[in-house]
């Protein structure tokens, strides 16, 4: 590591890596909740293209690539233009703080969740450009419900997380990670209700169902990426799932003991939590309908903002008293 | 601070209009202030047709009404056609009325309810549970008289044919089968948080209401008015048959969930009760091919959707002087501006999903 080449080489091939786990997973991912949806709804799913339709989403991204990119005449065409980088950027950011073994992390920051949930946050700017700048009455529906869930679900989000720090006493991830190996920290009962909380913030801040208001099909046709087309919308479609993971990752890794396992390779115990939880998502996705915009607020700040808030003061006094 | 209201237009190509229906919203942030239903998008002038068609000839055009219930519309023009004519079907033809009108209402609340859940957001799954189970309806009906949609199969006079061997028994298989799948809809939406708390007390329609906009059919009896036209001027042999009316309390959206739900309990069991007492013979009477039509008739019927009504006026001559249809769903559609006035665009759509209409029979 004597050459500053050698360091940037180094770096580049972590990048590609990064890119090329965010577009593979992301296609594995959707082709899954092909799949699972298919299974839940008495369906075959993709069935045609390759072996039980595993070629399907190549062939569906070769699609999107070749596709036009339909401009609306009157869309403010920066923001319009942007909007979709926004959402993408932060997403594949987010992959580099994510312990997928002992030693497969590109960077592990000292401040490492914290560097994940706000760049997560960044996402929200994206979605409400996009449904601002495609002069869309869906559309603005769309980014204003997303911007107002996104901002009220990432105090649970956050106040949640925060449990986990305080009983770590470190907000690096591999920090997190070995602060467990004494035991999972979920089994504890107050960090229990903190990865509930979790998850149903999670939910909320990747929206989906049952809290998928801001596409919300039957009500706003596509909610803000109604009026993209080819790459474009591939991009939100990509981000949603890489966002998908990249909460599912959170999850395993603050709450199911991240990689640690009875045995190696750890990164297999690692993806292993990983597509549990992403498979109970999916499960919930498919199985429930969708709660009502005031109502989802009247939850995020009645029932998870305060209940995580005393979640935080139970474990401050369980960690004094344990000295 | 300067307010303005949004106004959004809603369909007539939008995923929960149900077909071509365009609902002019406009929208104070994202309460309704004013809903004005536009309708036309599908119309195809049936009524004029019907000037110059016979009798016979017009039957398959009552498939194209209400396309989720053809059955239960070739039922009731055909009474009506038969009450003009003074004639009436052959016993066992009435009672192979009663089950594919009934088997047809069966599958026509189970398209409701699917597309009900769907549009509050259950990403398609109770949708494909009620179109695995309309499937099996739909292959009843193809057995019968070789059609999956438009079915053309009741005649003035008569129905088209008789059960061809073994159809029986599938009906019966699908009563069984059906029971045991309702079970499986009220684990998946009855007891549902998210599903009660969207639909409880959204759109509330009370008895009078109900009664002033004309809405019929299980829209009616779930504001709580026990009026069936089944029961309540039975046509057909339906007095024959034991089943009650089902009404709800509210007049909520749960509630027009609910009663479709027991509906089909109870249509369940009239199939089974006809089935059982189908009388031997000819389900095809010995019909004239061309009528002399005088007189006018009125003649209405239940369908899945409220009371369809045919208003058959004769001049002498072989066709029709005029046909006027009474479409139930279009008095249904008439209340919404009513309902969704005050709610948001979420209960807009779960009222519009609640009341079960259908385009076709809308624009005619």
């Amino acid at each position: 590591m004597n050459y500053p080449w050698m360091a940037l080489l180094f770096l580049v091939v972590k990048g590609v890596c990064i890119l090329a786990f965010f577009a593979v997973n992301a296609m594995f991912l959707i082709w899954l909740e092909r799949k699972v949806s298919a299974k839940i709804q008495n369906r075959l799913g993709p069935m045609v293209t390759g072996p039980h339709g595993s070629l399907q989403l190549i062939a569906d991204t070769v699609k999107l690539l070749l596709k036009e990119n339909i401009v609306p005449t009157e869309a403010d065409r920066f923001v319009w233009w942007l909007a979709p980088f926004f959402v993408a950027v932060p997403t594949v950011a987010a992959f580099l703080c994510i312990p997928f073994s002992a030693t497969w992390i590109v960077s592990d920051l000292n401040v490492g969740i914290l560097f994940i949930c706000s760049i997560t946050s960044l996402c929200v700017l994206g979605v409400f450009m996009a449904g601002w700048g495609s002069n869309n009455k869906y559309s603005l529906l769309g980014g204003m419900r997303s911007a107002a869930q996104i901002i009220s679900y990432e105090v649970p989000l956050l106040l949640s997380v925060l449990v986990v720090i305080m009983e770590a006493g470190t907000l690096s991830m591999q920090g997190i990670v070995h602060a467990q190996e004494v035991g999972w920290f979920f089994l504890k009962p107050n960090v229990l209700v903190a990865f509930l909380i979790y998850l149903i913030s999670a939910t909320a801040e990747v929206n989906r169902v049952p809290f998928d208001i801001p596409e919300a099909e039957s009500e706003l046709v596509s909610g803000y990426h109604t009026e993209y087309s080819g790459m474009k919308f591939s991009m939100f479609f990509l981000a949603e799932y890489a966002n998908l993971f990249i909460i599912s990752a959170v999850a395993a890794t603050l709450f199911l003991g991240g990689w640690l396992g009875p045995w190696r390779p750890s990164a297999v115990w690692f993806l292993l939590k990983v597509y549990g939880i992403i498979g109970f998502l999916m499960w919930v996705r498919w199985t429930l309908p969708r709660v009502r915009m005031d109502q989802m607020m009247a939850f995020a700040w009645k029932i998870l903002t305060p209940v995580s808030l005393i979640n935080v003061l139970v474990t401050g006094w369980l960690l004094v008293i344990k000295g | 601070m300067d307010f303005e209201e949004l106004i959004i237009n809603m369909g007539p190509q939008h995923p929960s209009t149900h077909g071509v229906l365009f609902l002019q919203l406009k929208l104070d942030g994202e309460v309704v202030v004013d809903c004005q239903p536009h309708i036309g998008y599908l119309h195809r002038s049936i009524e004029k047709i019907a000037e110059n068609r016979t009798l016979v000839q017009f039957v398959p055009f009552t498939d194209r009404l209400d396309y989720i219930a053809s059955m239960n519309n070739n039922v009731g023009f055909c009474l009506a056609a038969e009450k003009l004519l003074g004639i009436s079907a052959p016993p066992r033809a009435q009672y192979l009325r009663v089950i594919v009108a009934e088997l047809n209402r069966v599958a026509s609340h189970l398209l409701a309810i699917g597309t009900f859940a769907q549009d509050l957001g259950a990403y398609a799954t109770p949708l494909f549970y009620a179109l695995r189970d309309r499937e099996k309806v739909v292959q009843i009906f193809d057995q019968l008289c070789g059609q999956r949609l438009t079915y053309d199969y009741v005649r003035v006079g008569g129905v088209s044919g008789d059960l061809p061997p073994g159809v029986d028994q599938l009906i019966r298989d699908f009563i069984a089968y059906e029971r045991r799948m309702l079970a499986e809809y009220h684990d998946l939406l009855t007891g549902n948080v998210i599903f009660c708390a969207r639909s409880r007390n959204i759109g509330v329609l009370s008895k009078e209401a109900a009664v002033n906009y004309g809405v019929t059919g299980t829209n009616l009896r779930a504001s709580g008015v026990a009026w069936d036209v089944r029961k309540d001027e039975p046509y057909l042999v339906y007095d024959k048959f034991d089943f009650k009316v089902i009404t709800g309390q509210k007049g909520d959206s749960w509630d027009r969930y609910d009663v479709r739900m027991r509906e089909i309990e109870e249509s369940l069991k009239i199939i089974e009760q006809a089935l059982g007492g189908l009388p031997e013979g000819d389900p095809v009477a010995k019909v004239n091919k061309v009528f002399r039509l005088t007189g006018e008739t009125y003649m209405r019927t239940e369908n899945p959707r409220g009371e369809l009504g045919f208003y058959l006026v004769g001049d002498g001559g072989p066709l029709p002087y005029r046909l006027k249809i009474r479409a139930p769903s279009f008095s249904n559609l008439s209340v919404l501006p009513y309902l969704v006035r005050g709610l948001n665009i979420s209960d807009t759509v779960c009222v519009l999903g609640s009341l079960d209409i259908v385009m076709g029979e809308i624009d005619r």
